[in-house]
């Protein structure tokens, strides 16, 4: 990529028309040339980019928060159900190392269904599906330990 | 020495823990509700584990969530703080069963403890002195004649199940013992479901002094000294300071002695605290003791450099406490002011985000505090939000820099008890150190 070289001034002078900003950028060779004057911002980039003009304040994009691993997931399946731990514990896909697990993904379960089991206290908690739909994604390892809250499942409900 | 230790406690005490046991080399686990997830000591734990919704009955009192987040992260030992299930036996035991050490006294002396009944039996069979009165429940108005005759007027008649202050009278003379008893009893069916009395004799011009104690596993005890609890409102403590300023060199001896009398006869191991009544004319008598870390605590750490806390992990991991009761000193005087979100007018508590906050400091100024700018202090759980401890040469210096530190202390977004505070610092029965314990503040 061609060396970035990027001016900006601020002037209560007269009005620049965007032509008149793209002249000055190619006059000078640069790369970028942004200039805000009159309540009227112009921002040049030369190049595969088209010029803009926008009036301020300008559309900057708001810094995107970190969404969760979970949340991400969910986004990718509209209307996407989460299944949480609901308590402390380890999580186990099967009830024993040899078992088939309870579900795999793609499997398609029934609202109540045994999607795993949480151990506390050496109590194994069988964990339901709080809605008939398919599994799109299992968010835990097995025989990992999980928290209260801590996202286990994502499932997509059937229509 | 523990590896690991799961501190089951939330807001300054469990920073209070988590710092020391930083200073051992002890990793540390925070087991926290989802209200407190964005905590200070959520933060600095070297672990954390969510355990449950914010209501407490299901995160912090919820003992099969405990242990499991104790195994879990493969922690040796579980430290409760105070209140929460500090004082709760069957966790102790529960601990014991499954392997991982409790951070406290054995659960047997906590259930002896937690009986009040029980617990005053046993300090009198040791021979420590007790408030006289009915050793049960009453069975009607004439016991309770007989008896106040017995140990003399003024008495007090109490609800068995009460507490703050409801179900309580005073009783001067025997004619007005029939309709106190009378209206005791309705007060006490209505407010806690059961009409059960007490009486005993009431100690007026009374003290709440306190003797912090420590026993490890091979039966050795010390005393680290009295606090001075008096400073009280409904029954909640607001100022502790060591020494207690208004005990003679011989009473103070008397209250270490029954403290470690009492002590001895449970086998107490890890820190304990004996409360006493102390009457205008020096005569004392045992109230209870508590069987956890006290909040009050640093006012003796202050006083003695000993840190409790660090004490009791040792203690818990076996070690023995390798000094003398000689070899305690006590320098100096500290007070420690509980600042509460709280309206310092009417004692509501003040819940809500706290939007600026700068502790004090300062020579002699400690602050215990999971404060931050943003912290919310929520309705689910009690409001204290920071301890300011001073230590100082004498009392007066004491109150002076305490003085100093409330007055440079920020609290924005919620209410705080500070102005009380500095009200009660400029006090003239206090700062003469005549004060007493308030009398039934919530009486008819």
């Amino acid at each position: 990529m061609a060396g970035k070289a990027r001016a900006a001034r601020r002037a209560a002078g007269p009005q620049w028309t965007p032509e008149q900003v793209v002249e000055l950028a190619v006059a000078h060779d640069l790369a970028e040339l942004e200039i805000e004057s009159m309540g009227l911002r112009v921002r040049v980039v030369r190049g595969h980019a088209p010029v803009t003009v926008a009036a301020p304040p300008a559309a900057v994009p708001a810094s995107l928060s970190q969404p969760e691993a979970a949340g991400q997931a969910a986004e990718l399946v509209p209307g996407g159900i989460i299944i949480e731990a609901p308590m402390v514990g380890t999580f186990y896909r099967a009830t024993n190392p040899e078992a088939t697990p309870f579900v795999s993904e793609g499997d398609t379960v029934k609202e109540g269904q045994t999607l795993c089991i949480i151990e506390a206290m050496k109590l194994m908690n069988e964990i339901e599906s709080k809605v008939a739909g398919r599994v799109v994604k299992i968010l835990v390892e097995n025989a990992q330990p999980v928290e209260f809250g801590q996202p286990l499942f994502l499932v997509e409900p059937r229509r | 020495m523990f590896h690991k230790i799961l501190i089951a406690n939330r807001g300054e005490i469990a920073l209070r823990v988590l710092r020391t046991c930083r200073e051992m080399g002890i990793r540390t686990v925070v087991a926290h509700s989802q209200a407190d997830t964005g905590s200070l000591p959520v933060r600095l734990a070297d672990e954390s584990i969510c355990i449950g919704p914010p209501e407490p009955r299901q995160s912090y009192l919820n003992i099969p969530s405990i242990i499991s987040a104790a195994s879990i992260t493969d922690s040796e030992a579980i430290h409760p703080g105070y209140g929460l299930l500090s004082e709760n036996a069957a966790f102790a035991e529960i601990c014991r069963a499954c392997g991982i050490a409790f951070i406290g006294p054995a659960p047997e002396a906590i259930r002896l403890m937690g009986d009040k009944a029980q617990a005053r039996a046993m300090a009198k069979q040791a021979g420590a002195p007790v408030v006289p009165g009915s050793e049960g429940p009453l069975e009607g108005v004439d016991e309770a004649q007989e008896l106040a005759d017995a140990i003399g007027y003024p008495v007090i008649v109490k609800a068995a199940a009460g507490g703050g202050g409801r179900g309580m009278r005073i009783v001067r003379a025997r004619a007005m013992l029939a309709q106190a008893f009378a209206t005791c009893q309705a007060e006490a069916a209505q407010a806690f479901g059961s009409s059960e009395l007490y009486l005993e004799k009431f100690v007026e011009e009374a003290r709440h002094v306190e003797v912090q104690v420590l026993g490890d596993r091979n039966g050795i005890r010390v005393h680290l000294g009295e606090r001075d609890c008096t400073v009280q409102r409904r029954h909640q403590k607001l100022l502790e300071e060591s020494p207690a300023c208004a005990i003679s060199d011989e009473t103070r001896a008397g209250l270490y002695k029954a403290a470690l009398t009492v002590a001895n006869a449970v086998n107490y191991v890890s820190a304990g605290t004996v409360e006493f009544l102390v009457a205008g004319d020096g005569s004392f008598y045992f109230m209870e003791m508590n069987t956890r870390i006290q909040v009050e605590h640093p006012v003796t750490e202050m006083l003695t450099g000993i840190d409790i806390v660090r004490e009791q992990v040792r203690i818990a991991s076996g070690e023995p406490l390798g000094y003398k009761q000689k070899e305690v000193e006590f320098r100096g005087h500290a007070i420690e002011c509980r600042v509460n979100a709280e309206d310092p007018e009417h004692f509501v508590p003040s819940p809500g985000t706290v939007t600026a906050w700068l502790p004090p400091g300062g020579p002699g100024v400690r602050v215990d505090s999971h404060m931050m700018p943003g912290a919310v202090v929520t309705p689910h759980y009690d409001s204290l939000i920071a301890k300011i401890i001073v230590h100082g040469r004498d009392r007066t210096e004491a109150i002076s820099r305490m003085y100093r530190a409330l007055t440079e202390t920020v609290v924005e977004g919620v209410k705080t008890t500070i102005p009380y505070h500095l009200k009660l610092l400029a006090d003239p029965a206090f700062l003469s150190g005549d004060h007493t314990l308030p009398r039934l503040e919530a009486g008819p």
